[in-house]
Parts: C-alpha cells; structure tokens; sequence
C-alpha cells in the first residue's frame, strides 16, 4: 500500500465573479510510496498548491479520493505535517512554543514539551534561538522552525509548499541540503512543491512533473542519483534535459492549439 | 588609553543634544502658558473671566490639599471628586470590555451570531451615546447607574469593533496551522484566534477608555450630583471659571493617566509584538 493515494483527483472553482467553472485539477492519479521524496514540479498555477492542500484536507476535491495511509483524508490533521510558502508561525510564540503547539494542543505539561522540542530545535540547528519570537528571527530561521514544527508531529507525510522560494540563494541551498539530511536520518515521506527544475533535482528521488492549466500528470521521473549530488555532473544535466524537454514539449503543443 | 581621549570631546556634544531633547517637548507649552499668565495679568480682561494660569493653579492646589478654601466648599475634595469619576469610568469601561470582546469575537468568529446579533448593534451604534441620558435618567434615577450605563454605551462599541475586526482579519493560513496540528474547535478560538487579535481589541480598548472619560464627565453634568464633571459645571454656575479649568486640567490628567496604564498593560501583553517595532526604532 502507497503512503498516498491519489486516484482521479478532479478539481474545479467556481468563479464567481465572472460566472463560470475553472477546471484546475485534471483527473490525478499518482501513488507516493513511504519514505519517497517526491517534487510536484510545474509552472506556477498549474495547481499544485491545490492538489497538496486536498492532501492536507484544507480544501476538498470536486471528485476522486485521497487516502493516506489508506485512510480517506477529509479533513486537516497531524498525520500531515504541513510546511507553509510563508512560515506561518504563531507570532506571539517563541521558536520553542511553536515547534512544541502541538503538543500543548495535546495537553502536555511543559516541561516535557519543552523536553521534546529542545530534539527538534537541535536538529533544525537552532540552539540558542529557542527563546525567540519570529519577528526576532531570518525568514531562513522561522523556516526552519516551520519544517521541526511539523516533524515533531511525527506524521507520516510532510507536505511542503515552496518553502524556500522567498529565501536568498545561498540560505535556499543551505536549506535544501539540511532537508536532504533530515530526510535521510528520519525517513520520512515528503511531498515537496517547487516550479523549479533545479530545486527539484537536488532534492526528489521522484519528480513529478504537471501541465500547465488544467493541471494534469505529464510524467512522473524516478530519479535515483544518489547524494550529495552535484548539479554539474552528466547524470544531472542528462536528467535535467529530459524535465525541461517535457515542459517545452507542453509549451509548443500549447502554442499550436491557441 | 587612546580610546578615552577620542571619546572624551564627544560627551557634552551628545548631554547638549538630549539637553535639547528633553527641552524640546516642553518649548510649546511653556510659551502658551507664559503667554496666557502675562495676557491675564494685562487686565484686558476681568481676572473672573479669564484666570490666569497661576489662579488655575491655586485653584486646583486648594480643591486638592485644602489649604486656604479658595475653592470653598470643594476646599480638600478633590480625591473624593476624582474617586468618584474614576470608580464610573471603571465600572463601565469593565463591562464594556467584557461584552464587547465577546460579543465581537462571537460575531467575528461565529456566523450564526454575525447574522443574528450584529444588525441589531450596528443600528444602535450610530446613536450618539449622550443622546441616551434622558431614558437613563428615566431608566436608573439620578445616581451612579446612568453615568455607568453612558460610559458602558460609549466604550462598548469601540471595543466590539475593535474585536470583530480582530477576530476577521486573522490569517486564515494561521487557522489552516491551528488545524493542522490538531486543535479543535474551543482551541483554535483561544489559542489561535484569540491572541492574533488581541492588537486589534487593545486598539479598540485604548478608544473605549478616551470615550469613558468624556462620557463619564457629560453624565456628571446632567444626570449626577458628583465627580469631577459635576464640579466643572457647578462652579460654572457660580462663575468660578479658575475651579473649571481646574477641573478640566483634572480630566485630562486622569485620561492620560488611565490610557496610560493600559498602554503599559498592553506592552506588557503583547511584548511578541514589540521586538518589531523596537527594532524598527533603534535599527
Ligand atoms: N480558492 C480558489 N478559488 C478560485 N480559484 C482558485 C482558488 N485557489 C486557486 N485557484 C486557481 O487555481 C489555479 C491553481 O492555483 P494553485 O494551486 O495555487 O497553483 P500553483 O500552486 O501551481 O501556482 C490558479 O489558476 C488559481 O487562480
Ligand atoms: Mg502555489
């Protein structure tokens, strides 16, 4: 059995200013196996934050079902840990309550969700921030509490939506290279949204690649180079020319349909 | 040792410069009130009409310590005065804080209550709250309870404005986190929602409490017989215009004093926020 299960996931809004139905997600099918690092990879409103918030349970297909780990999603919760574009971290809280909310939403006393935060402020290599509000930190920092706020949940999927992309470059490559390490020390199953081919490839071991409006599966890559891999190897720009490939492919029989 | 003589020169520049500083606030005010004192000391005007500001200052000396009865029968009163305003100010500006924020976060949050509850005060809003006194009087007598009641109308529809906008205005994506991690519904309200709108309810606490003020003093004018208000308007009976602004000065004081207070409370609250605006300051 598959960590998710997507199967004939159709999405569409309603617009309602302009009166009419805007298909967004066409008819998804895809299986994500635990402890994979999939990329959902496609130009920006193509709907992937669509398919990785009904993942999430925020919205709700219009047809077709989701499962996690054969359970059907139907509402948010903390089987999935979700990372955010923008951090979205309680304001008011410090980096250690933060990472710890879920605990206290649980009821636990503070000194152990402190206990059990400290694991997770350590693995993010924030020590000495714990006491920290996110106004007094980077976004490269409020990120990383962003990302140990949903591991200590412990789920079985994380979910992240272009966590990096406000992120300079280089604190954007630190980032993916500390992923990849979290990833492989935890084994976890990660669903990662980028429009990025590079960031796709330094990070996936299977890439995901969708159309354009309505979003649909053009191919889905494995990709199993392993790690740290180097962005100017032949494996790497060989693999990177078959991505961009499928996208120009996408983008000239749009053009000859318009 | 270099280091001690660089700096030395540097010092009194910077002692002149806060010198300044601190003179700076005060330049405007002190030229108004000597400007006053010498136009009322001209005698272009009866000193009944227009006191000068020593006379004010006599005044308000005398209906605090008593000490010569300029004042006559306020002579040493002043505290009982002020006790008296102050207590109205707080017992409506209390329970105008406490409706008001869950009646605006019940309708912020709930749409139930929004349809149900929120058209009837958005209609009773727009009426001048001094507009009430004659029911008041009719209603509670003349007493404390009118002036309470006119300082709960006027302070409870700032902070319920304040709290809907609060409660509407949170990030959704904050809920979608609350949501994510588990809360349920009780929780998301009070460790979500709640905290994310506590700067827009002190934004509307900070209004209600300048509205309690100038409601408590319009209520001790007509419908009660003490506080500072009463004071003011009795003594312009009795053209005492020195015991009137006096008791102006008076308001004014314990307005500052009270929005004062509930800026150290609110600082203290939402001390999160303040690393901003700190750093914003000094960075
Ligand atoms: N809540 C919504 N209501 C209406 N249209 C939406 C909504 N959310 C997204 N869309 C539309 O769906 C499309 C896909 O959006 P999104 O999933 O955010 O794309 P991506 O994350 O790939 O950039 C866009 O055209 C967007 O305008
Ligand atoms: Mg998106």
């Amino acid at each position: 059995m598959a960590a998710i299960e997507l199967r004939n996931i159709v999405k569409v809004f309603s617009d309602k200013r302009r009166g009419r139905d805007l298909l967004t997600l066409d008819n998804i099918d895809l299986d994500i196996e635990a402890n994979d690092f999939v990329c959902l990879l496609g130009p920006s409103g193509c709907g992937k934050s669509t398919l990785l918030n009904i993942i999430a349970g925020f919205e709700q297909a219009t047809s077709g079902r989701t499962l996690v780990d054969g359970k059907q999603v139907e509402r948010p919760g903390s089987d999935r840990g979700v990372v955010f574009q923008q951090p979205t971290l309680m304001p008011w809280l410090t980096a250690i309550d933060n990472i710890a909310f879920h605990l206290k939403l649980k009821g636990i006393a503070k000194a152990e969700r402190n206990d059990r935060a400290m694991e997770f402020i350590d693995l993010v290599g924030l020590r000495g921030f714990e006491h920290h509000h996110p106004s007094e930190m980077s976004g490269g920092m409020n990120q990383r509490v962003g990302i140990a706020r949903a591991l200590l949940m412990n789920p079985s999927v994380i979910l992240m939506d272009e966590p990096f992309a406000a992120l300079d470059a280089q604190t954007k490559l630190e980032m993916q290279e500390e992923l990849v390490a979290i990833w492989q020390k935890r084994r976890c199953t990660i669903v990662f949204v980028t429009h990025s081919v590079d960031e796709a490839l330094v990070l996936g071991n299977k890439i995901v690649v969708m159309t354009k409006r309505p979003g649909r599966i053009r191919e889905a890559v494995n990709f199993d180079l392993p790690r740290p891999r180097d962005s100017t190897s032949p494996e790497f720009n060989d693999a990177k020319r078959h991505i961009l490939a499928l996208i120009r492919e996408e983008s000239t029989r749009l053009a000859q349909a318009s | 040792m270099t280091s001690v003589t660089d700096t030395a020169p540097a010092k009194p520049a910077f002692r002149l410069t806060r010198a300044f500083q601190g003179l700076e606030r005060v330049i405007v005010p002190a030229l108004l009130i000597a400007g006053w004192e010498a136009f009322a000391r001209s005698g272009m005007l009866p000193p009944a009409l227009l006191p000068a500001p020593s006379a004010v200052l006599h005044a308000l000396g005398d209906w605090v310590f008593g000490f010569d009865e300029t004042t006559q029968t306020y002579s040493g009163h002043w505290t009982r005065d002020a006790l008296a305003s102050a207590l109205r100010v707080f017992g409506g500006f209390a329970l105008a804080s406490l409706l008001g924020i869950l009646a605006g976060v019940a309708i912020g949050w709930s749409r139930l209550f929004e349809k149900t509850l929120e058209p009837t005060l958005q209609m009773l809003r727009p009426i001048p709250p001094v507009s009430w006194i004659p029911l008041a009087i009719i209603w509670f007598g003349i007493a404390d309870k009118p002036a309470i009641f006119l300082v709960f109308l006027g302070a409870f529809f700032p902070v319920l404005m304040n709290s809907i906008h609060g409660v509407k205005t949170v990030d959704h994506n904050f809920v979608r986190a609350g949501a994510m991690m588990g809360a349920n519904q009780r929780q998301m309200l009070t460790d979500i929602v709640l905290p994310a709108a506590l700067p827009s309810i002190f934004a509307g606490l900070r209004i209600a409490v300048g509205s309690a003020w100038m409601l408590t003093v319009t209520a001790e004018m007509v419908a009660v017989k003490s506080g500072l208000g009463y004071v003011l308007w009795d003594s312009y009976y009795f053209l005492r215009y020195d015991i009137v602004l006096a008791a102006m000065i008076s308001i004014g004081l314990l307005g500052y004093l009270s929005d004062l207070g509930l800026k150290a409370i609110m600082a203290r609250t939402l001390r999160w926020q303040q690393a901003t605006t700190v750093q914003g300051r000094t960075g």
